[in-house]
């Protein structure tokens, strides 16, 4: 390792030390709002590790995520919670190289409909199964806490950086910028390109899955219709890309600042939020295409930072 | 110029951050409320609980405030749009009760949102009386959460009521046997079907259709069709707003019309019977409330004159009845501190005067005395069953869409 990678980990053991202590300096208020951010970081990193270099947008995280939540919701009364997680994790990940062998061979706005489906499709299978076994509506009661919650989402947080980091060294990171770049390219260089996109597709599928199965204790109730709300995946593909997918840092620098500025509109504006969140988001885009990697890069380019 | 326009938005933003959070003279009694405004539900919120909510404290406040020891005070209502998230019901709470600090919240409206938010409330300290969860669940709940209360009953029961209602038919020699049962596909109707065809087999009854449709479903011309090849003397459908309306207009165009016609959630709105008229005139549905009662009358009205629109006939009685719980419970303990008045509420021995009639909390912390089952007669939604209420009329046959 470089001199640049031992102060880049002193940077982010720091900062993962500030946000793992929140509980113990912060309110209950920043705790809820903490919470809610650590979801997002998590969901959002995880999808730029694929759809970041890939540059195929997935609307699939609701998917996952419901799954999570449900992995729970039948699982939290004979097993120990602790496993639930890593349950949901591998289901997700199965769930994802399926959905992965059949989908990521279809490029574009196909691909993107497709995931789009993904979510309603599992939350109809889901509620056809529940028809089926005449199955009730599920009570996850449980005593663990918000700060349990907040504390487990960012050690998964810090998983996913981890891997993010290890894959972005790996020939797997580098083959994904290659499809990324153009695929033709990378086929004709001897790199089996379905192959690289599925396994790199199982990252976000996984980490949705736990997420979900993490914060099902947090809604207590858990029904299809709000497990599977489709809002999820285009809130994660927004904070994603304002922050920029070009670096492993660049969801966290869109979550922070559009968990605050949703926050602050619905607490000045509560009957227009959506109106006004639509108008801020123009704004944002019109300002930071690249988002706010891109932004800092550009800083650093005029003002003789190294490149 | 786009920077140009963002500086004057982010100018305008810090002008209304500072604006609010004034004005904490303490003659007021701060209420934050957080319920749908967008989302799925709603439209829901927007027939049910906002109407409600505001209606209360409009009329509190015009009464001069609640009378609080030696002081009289006047509500001051907080309003915050969930978006039917339980991400957003769970922050909503949070920030109403840390950051605008509000002396009492009101529930959220429906199931999903008020479980969401009961961590927040608890953990808080803050009486949750619900109007619009129902559950089968209050005894784990009320362990979980000893701060929340339950109005409006309990869904097995409804159930349980409805089947109930046929079985009585029978038994006069008014109906047959043959039964026709559908559902919505999600937890309530597969519950509450569940429910039903128990009760309706164990006393005879034969289901000679049964079927159920994904939660959305716009065309419900199949089910009908279904149910009416079956011949049925009852028709049960366990549904929510959207299939209810849907249900009961492919019945009017294919004229299928059993001796008893039961549509679930929204046959008690008031847009329900604006859409179809008098023709629902014998058709029954979920919930109900004694609608001849003076009380309930002068709610009705007051809803009306103050919204511009009535109140359906179930739960916008019983969420304006929680707050008219929260409201005797501040005025009898004298205190608006939050300890105080959810020890005089978690003491079983009172009993509250609301426009439902009187209603006091078991051990579960639930309401033992409600509607489960009303019918469309004369132009009102009137119950036909209930726990522990009087005022139930009989139930009248179906007589077709006329």
């Amino acid at each position: 390792m470089s001199g640049t990678d031992w102060r880049n980990l002193a940077i982010s053991a720091a900062l993962l030390g500030l946000a793992a202590l929140l509980p113990v300096y912060g309110s209950p208020y920043w705790l809820t709002m903490g919470t809610t951010m650590a979801m997002f970081v998590v969901l959002a990193t995880s999808w730029a590790l694929f759809s970041g270099p890939t540059h195929y947008i997935s609307l699939a995280t609701a998917a996952f995520f419901g799954i999570g939540t449900f992995v729970t919701g039948l699982g939290f009364q004979s097993l120990p919670f602790w496993v639930l997680p890593p349950l949901a994790a591998v289901i997700g990940a199965v769930l994802a190289a399926l959905v992965g062998l059949v989908t990521l061979r279809l490029s574009g706005v196909y691909f993107v409909i497709f995931t789009l489906g993904l979510a309603e499709m599992v939350r109809q299978v889901v509620t056809w199964v529940q028809n089926q076994t005449g199955h009730r509506g599920m009570y996850v009661l449980t005593s663990i806490t918000e700060r349990e919650i907040y504390w487990m989402l960012v050690a998964l947080g810090a998983l996913v950086f981890l891997a993010g980091w290890l894959i972005g060294r790996s020939r797997l990171g580098f083959a994904l910028r290659i499809i990324g770049n153009d695929e033709t390219v990378a086929k004709h260089a001897g790199i089996d390109t379905a192959l690289a996109k599925v396994a790199l597709f199982m990252v976000p599928g996984a980490v949705a899955a736990a997420t979900g199965a993490i914060l099902a204790p947090r809604y207590i109730y858990i029904e299809p219709s709000t497990a599977f709300a489709p809002l999820l995946s285009f809130q994660v593909v927004i904070m994603a890309l304002l922050g920029g997918t070009g670096r492993l840092w660049g969801p966290v620098a869109g979550v922070i600042p559009f968990s605050l500025l949703w926050e602050a509109i619905t607490r000045q504006a509560p009957n227009q939020t959506l109106l006004l969140l639509g108008i801020a988001f123009l704004v944002i885009v019109y300002l930071l295409p690249g988002g706010f990697v891109g932004l800092w890069e550009r800083f650093r380019r005029r003002f003789g930072g190294r490149t | 110029m786009y920077r140009r326009t963002f500086t004057q938005l982010a100018a305008a933003a810090v002008a209304l951050a500072a604006g609010a959070g004034m004005s904490l003279a303490q003659d007021t009694i701060r209420m934050g409320a957080a319920a749908p405004q967008t989302g799925p539900l709603a439209g829901g919120a927007t027939v049910t609980h906002w109407p409600a909510v505001r209606l209360w404290v409009h009329q509190t406040n015009e009464a001069g405030g609640l009378q609080v020891g030696d002081r009289r005070m006047t509500i001051e209502l907080v309003e915050y749009d969930d978006q039917t998230n339980p991400q957003q019901a769970i922050q909503a709470a949070q920030r109403l009760a840390t950051q605008d600090q509000v002396d009492f919240m009101v529930a959220p409206y429906s199931t999903g949102m008020n479980l969401a938010a009961a961590p927040i409330f608890a953990q808080l300290g803050y009486p949750m009386i619900t109007g619009t969860a129902v559950t089968d669940q209050q005894p784990a709940l009320a362990q979980q959460f000893p701060n929340m209360f339950f109005v409006l009953g309990r869904t097995s029961v409804m159930a349980e009521d409805t089947a109930h209602v046929l079985v009585g038919m029978r038994d006069r020699g008014e109906i047959g046997n043959r039964v026709a049962l559908v559902n919505v596909a999600d937890a309530f109707g597969i519950e509450m079907a569940g429910i039903s065809r128990g009760v309706l087999e164990e006393n005879g009854f034969e289901i000679v259709y049964e079927s159920s449709y994904p939660l959305g479903t716009q065309d419900l011309a199949p089910v009908i069709d279904g149910a009416k090849a079956a011949t049925p003397d009852a028709f049960i459908a366990w549904s929510y707003p959207g299939d209810t309306f849907a249900l009961t207009d492919q019945a009017i165009v294919q004229n299928f019309a059993p001796h008893v016609f039961f549509t679930a959630v929204a046959t008690a709105f008031p847009g329900y019977a604006a859409r179809f008229g008098d023709q629902i005139e014998g058709v029954m549905g979920m919930g109900g409330v004694n609608a001849d009662d003076a009380a309930f009358q002068a709610f009705a009205e007051a809803h009306m004159e103050f919204a511009g629109q009535a109140p359906d006939y179930w739960a916008s009685a019983a969420t304006y009845a929680t707050l008219e719980i929260l409201g005797q419970a501040i005025e009898a303990t004298g205190s608006i501190d939050r300890a105080t008045v959810l020890a005089y509420l978690q003491d079983r021995s009172h009993e509250y005067e609301t426009i439902l009639g009187p209603v006091n909390f078991n051990e579960n912390n639930d309401n033992e005395r409600y509607w489960t089952v009303g019918q469309w007669q004369d132009g009102v939604f009137r119950g036909i069953a209930a726990r522990g209420r009087d005022g139930a009329v009989a139930a009248e046959l179906f007589d077709g869409w006329n």
